[in-house]
């Protein structure tokens, strides 16, 4: 069946199988291989992305449920040539090892500061409590998010890139 | 809080990095910020076909037929291979690491749950996985060994009985130290402890599961296979002599792989069914594994049932100590390690301790359980070793009523020691042990934490201090004593330094997460004063780099950060004899500074190895024997293994009442000797300990009556998450390593090795009022209630 979406700012339509899961055609269908599949039960977190700007674990969401919505992957967190604060705390605190659950911690860190722009270490720990990362232990995790938080994109460049 | 000092300031770069030691981020940060890595599953060539593997539901049984009609007939399905496919080609069994041999598809019975059965090759994943469900295989369950303890009972099925002649399932009897002496010192000792003590099956469950892209050019013959191997090399040969393939013909890529623990070192049927799939259809098969496939089959980690004995003075004096090991290997004995060491180097379990005499078995079995045993950051089975020793000295102190840390400082290793030779035959190269100690216990405020425990007590709240010293063997290893499959342990450098001065350093070692590209460039930065950003490091691609065995085992810094240090001094050397004849004088006339050779006394006279670089691949006139080019190789063959070691504090607090553990502080101190990036070993030491909580608090793979393998996904499979762990408090002392190049001992593995003794000690210090002298891992709330109700269960099985 046919699915348009919105992603990363880009319509696109395809015709999928109805079973299709949302990381597959992300990664598959529309080749955008940043987006990682680790678990298959909603337990990792390696698959996050946005649908309508709300994290959503996309191994347990059908292509066919974003239908008319937007989503975002990490490939559009940069904006203009510019890393996004939190891409650039990751880089910062050395938030990431072998990269392979830093785009869906990333984008859970992004949408946690766009609702919660200070966020206490307790809240940023019950942030990201839904990925789960083997390399870095949290910590410089944890710090890569409070960098993003103290390094917010000034309002200038914030309508620049609107 | 933290007592990590920054490395002495070295020279920036113009980009600002460190020409040398120091913190500096990551190269590879760039692409994987972006979702640019390239991970084997990001592979997608014109024409590839997906592969899906049916495995076993029952974990023994005898395998009557397999119908794969079905399959075949469904649209899009390409082939179907069975083990009677295999067979044929004479490709049904592969070696293992360990020279015994794995079904790659079985034959005659399956002898695990999850085990590979068929394979099916189709145009998309989805399509395999359908066919999967179209295969009809007719199975009689056979009775199941899913306990160790009773794999060598008289009635105990046998499970390998297509080895000729088996009629048990034992694998081996190994042994270490000197049992007579050993015996002669618990004779005399005033004080004896025993406990029983086991390290359960757990799983390195790296983020990215195994798998490969296998491209066998029908026309040239030429195999490439990108795959998620930490050990590029060694595969390689390994498929030559498996597969009969030319070895000039196999290309084995390993591009980024995220994260590995060991669970990337063997070499695993998926692997080998690609290659095969390959063949087959002429097109390129990707294969990769699900989480369920990754946790149920792929080399799982530790399973050792250990029985510890520490005989000791009556003051704490350590006199020996015997440990015997019934080792639970599952299926196949697929564990790597040393040729030499079958149980890994398990036998360094003496510690981080003085005492003359000390002993260990290890007999090894098989049971009705996926294959594997070295892996999860364990430096060949040392994880076992230091909680061992760790968790039975802890004992001894419950037993003699002294503080744990005074009994660790009075059995201590001296400075004036090193070299020391343990009673097991290791060599420890270098060590300061009080004074990483005494840090560990300052960072922790230790004395005050005792006061509050007292308090607590004193109000019924149940807190617990544990501490943990633990000493490793990493780098494996020296030629003469190490091989896997026969292939010694040394490892390959090249480095060229181009007409402009940039250059390119190609590695046998590849990187799951360490950061090989960033240190790799400073420890060359260091040598020759070429900015890092100037050096790019070239690493898992076979065609592209030189042979050596791997990433595993703490030995990429030890064996091939070595190996740059000195492939950088020979181009220093060659470099000194160049800008001889640029300056017009002799060699010894010359002088070495960060980056610069110049003439003694007039330093204003010099050529910097920028300068250098052009000026051997110039016109400029070279003395005799001099080549041109500013180039060089080396293979660094490791005199001994180098002894990190390290000592760690936990804090937990325990709520008697649910048995909830939660660890409130972590103090780790380690000594890796010299830091090249100090943020990527603090890195390396945070994930090492969150491996720790995990362990000792989550982790475990059990099964139940009919071999059901109870971990089989991340719903029961539990990984810390950000919540269990707390907020690293890091320190370090610095002592080298006399042997290395560079001082640098190794940490990969560390923390995963020192840190479960920490928490395990942690809780149970917390719950020794209740009687509590030993509890096993995972201390999950129901283990330690049923710990504090006095009747503690065995994890590792699940019995009705």
């Amino acid at each position: 069946m046919q699915v348009t979406v919105t992603v990363n700012g880009q319509e696109v339509t395809r015709d999928v199988e109805p079973r299709t899961l949302l990381v597959h055609f992300i990664r598959d269908d529309l080749l955008m291989r940043g987006t990682h599949w680790g678990c298959d039960t909603s337990n990792c977190g390696a698959c996050t992305v946005w649908v309508d700007d709300e994290p959503v674990k996309s191994c347990t969401y059908l292509a066919v449920q974003a239908d008319g919505k937007s989503i975002t992957t990490v490939e559009g967190l940069e904006k203009n040539g510019e890393l996004d604060p939190i891409q650039k705390g990751f880089m910062e605190c050395h938030g990431l090892q072998c990269g392979y659950c830093t785009p869906g911690m990333m984008m859970v860190g992004r949408a946690l500061l766009d609702k919660n722009p200070h966020p206490s270490e307790a809240e940023i720990r019950e942030g990201i409590s839904g990925n789960i990362c083997r390399c870095t232990g949290y910590k410089n995790i944890v710090a890569s998010i409070q960098w993003a938080a103290e390094h917010p994109v000034s309002t200038e460049a914030s309508e620049v890139t609107a | 809080m933290t007592a990590v000092e920054d490395t002495p300031s070295v020279p920036l770069s113009p980009a600002g990095n460190p020409i040398g030691f120091g913190r500096m981020p990551r190269k590879e940060d760039v692409r994987f910020l972006r979702g640019q890595g390239n991970y084997v599953d990001d592979l997608n060539l014109p024409g590839m076909l997906h592969g899906a593997v049916l495995r076993s539901p029952f974990a023994h049984a005898r395998i009557n037929s397999i119908d794969t009609s079905a399959a075949e007939a469904l649209p899009g399905v390409k082939a179907v291979i069975t083990g009677e496919t295999l067979a044929g080609l004479g490709l049904a069994w592969m070696p293992t690491l360990s020279y015994d041999t794995q079904a790659v598809l079985a034959t005659d019975k399956v002898r695990f749950q999850g085990q590979e059965v068929a394979f099916v090759i189709a145009e998309s994943r989805y399509i395999a996985r359908d066919a999967l469900e179209l295969i009809d295989v007719d199975y009689d369950p056979l009775p199941v060994v899913y306990d160790a303890k009773k794999a060598l009972d008289a009635d105990a099925p046998v499970i390998r009985d297509d080895k000729e002649g088996k009629t048990d399932n034992h694998i081996y009897d190994w042994e270490a130290g000197d049992k007579d002496k050993t015996e002669a010192a618990f004779a005399a000792a005033d004080v004896v402890v025993t406990e029983d003590i086991l390290y359960p099956r757990v799983h390195p469950a790296p983020m990215e599961t195994c798998g490969s892209v296998a491209h066998m050019d029908p026309v040239t013959g030429k195999l490439t296979l990108w795959t998620t191997t930490q050990a590029p090399h060694a595969h390689r040969t390994v498929y030559a002599l498996v597969a009969g393939l030319p070895e000039q013909k196999i290309q084995v890529i390993s591009p980024d792989i995220g994260g590995g623990f060991g669970n990337k070192v063997p070499i695993y049927p998926g692997y080998v069914l690609s290659i095969v799939g390959s063949i087959v259809t002429g097109k390129p098969v990707k294969w990769m594994e699900d989480r369920s496939e990754n946790l149920m089959s792929t080399g799982f980690a530790r399973d050792y049932h250990m029985k510890a004995s520490i005989a000791s003075t009556k003051d704490g004096k350590i006199l020996a100590v015997k440990v015997d090991v019934l080792a639970d290997h599952g299926a196949f004995n697929g564990t790597a390690q040393p040729t030499k060491y079958p149980a890994g180097f398990f036998h360094i379990f003496t510690g981080s301790y003085d005492y003359p005499a000390a002993y260990c078995n290890v007999k090894a079995v098989y049971t009705n359980k996926a294959p594997g045993g070295v892996a999860y950051a364990c430096s060949f089975r040392i994880t076992e070793a230091a909680y061992v020793i760790e968790r039975i000295v802890d004992c001894l102190a419950a037993e003699l009523k002294m503080d744990p840390a005074e009994l660790r400082l009075k059995n201590l290793l001296k400075p004036e020691q090193f070299p020391y030779t343990t009673p097991t035959g290791w060599e420890y190269d270098s060590g300061d042990y009080e004074k990483t100690m005494r840090v560990a216990m300052e960072m922790a405020g230790y004395e005050e934490l005792r006061k509050e425990q007292a308090e607590k007590r004193a109000r019924g709240e149940y807190m617990g201090i544990g501490i943990s010293f633990f000493t490793e063997g990493v780098g494996a290893g020296p030629r003469k004593h190490m091989d896997i499959l026969g292939l010694g342990m040394a490892d390959g450098c090249d480095l060229r330094v181009h007409p402009t001065g940039k250059a390119q350093v190609r590695l046998s070692v590849q990187t799951q997460g360490q950061g090989h590209e960033t240190t790799f460039a400073q420890i060359v930065a260091h040598e020759l004063g070429i900015p890092p950003e100037d050096i790019e490091v070239i690493h898992g691609d076979t065609d592209n780099t030189p042979f050596g065995l791997g990433t595993y085992g703490s030995r990429s810094t030890p064996v091939s950060g070595a190996a740059a240090a000195l492939v950088a001094r020979k181009v220093r050397d060659k470099a000194r004899l160049i800008a001889a004849a640029a300056l017009e004088c002799a060699p010894d006339d010359l002088e070495w500074e960060l980056g610069r050779w110049y003439v003694k006394g007039d330093p204003s006279r010099g050529r910097t190895i920028q300068e250098i670089a052009m000026d051997a691949h110039g016109p400029l006139e070279l003395p005799d024997g001099v080549e041109g080019h500013l180039d060089a190789q080396v293979v660094y063959n490791p005199p001994n293994l180098t002894y990190p070691y390290g000592c760690y504090i936990c804090v937990v607090d325990v709520d008697p009442g649910t048995g909830q553990v939660k660890v409130r502080r972590f103090i780790a101190v380690d000594d890796c000797g010299p830091r090249i990036n100090p943020t990527i070993v603090e890195g390396q030491v945070h994930g090492g300990l969150a491996d720790g909580v995990g362990m000792a608090l989550m982790e475990l793979i059990a099964f139940d009556e009919e071999g059901n393998n109870l971990g089989g996904s991340f719903m029961d499979y539990l990984l810390p998450t950000s919540m269990e762990c707390p907020d690293w408090e890091l320190g370090e002392t610095v002592t080298p390593s006399p042997h290395h190049p560079i001082g640098a001992k190794g940490v990969g593995e560390s923390a995963t090795v020192g840190s479960p003794a920490a928490v395990v000690n942690a809780v149970i210090d917390a719950i020794s009022p209740f009687g509590v002298r030993h509890a096993d891992m995972p201390l999950t709330p129901a283990n330690v209630w049923r710990a504090i109700q006095g009747s503690p269960v065995r994890t590792d099985i699940a019995v009705s």
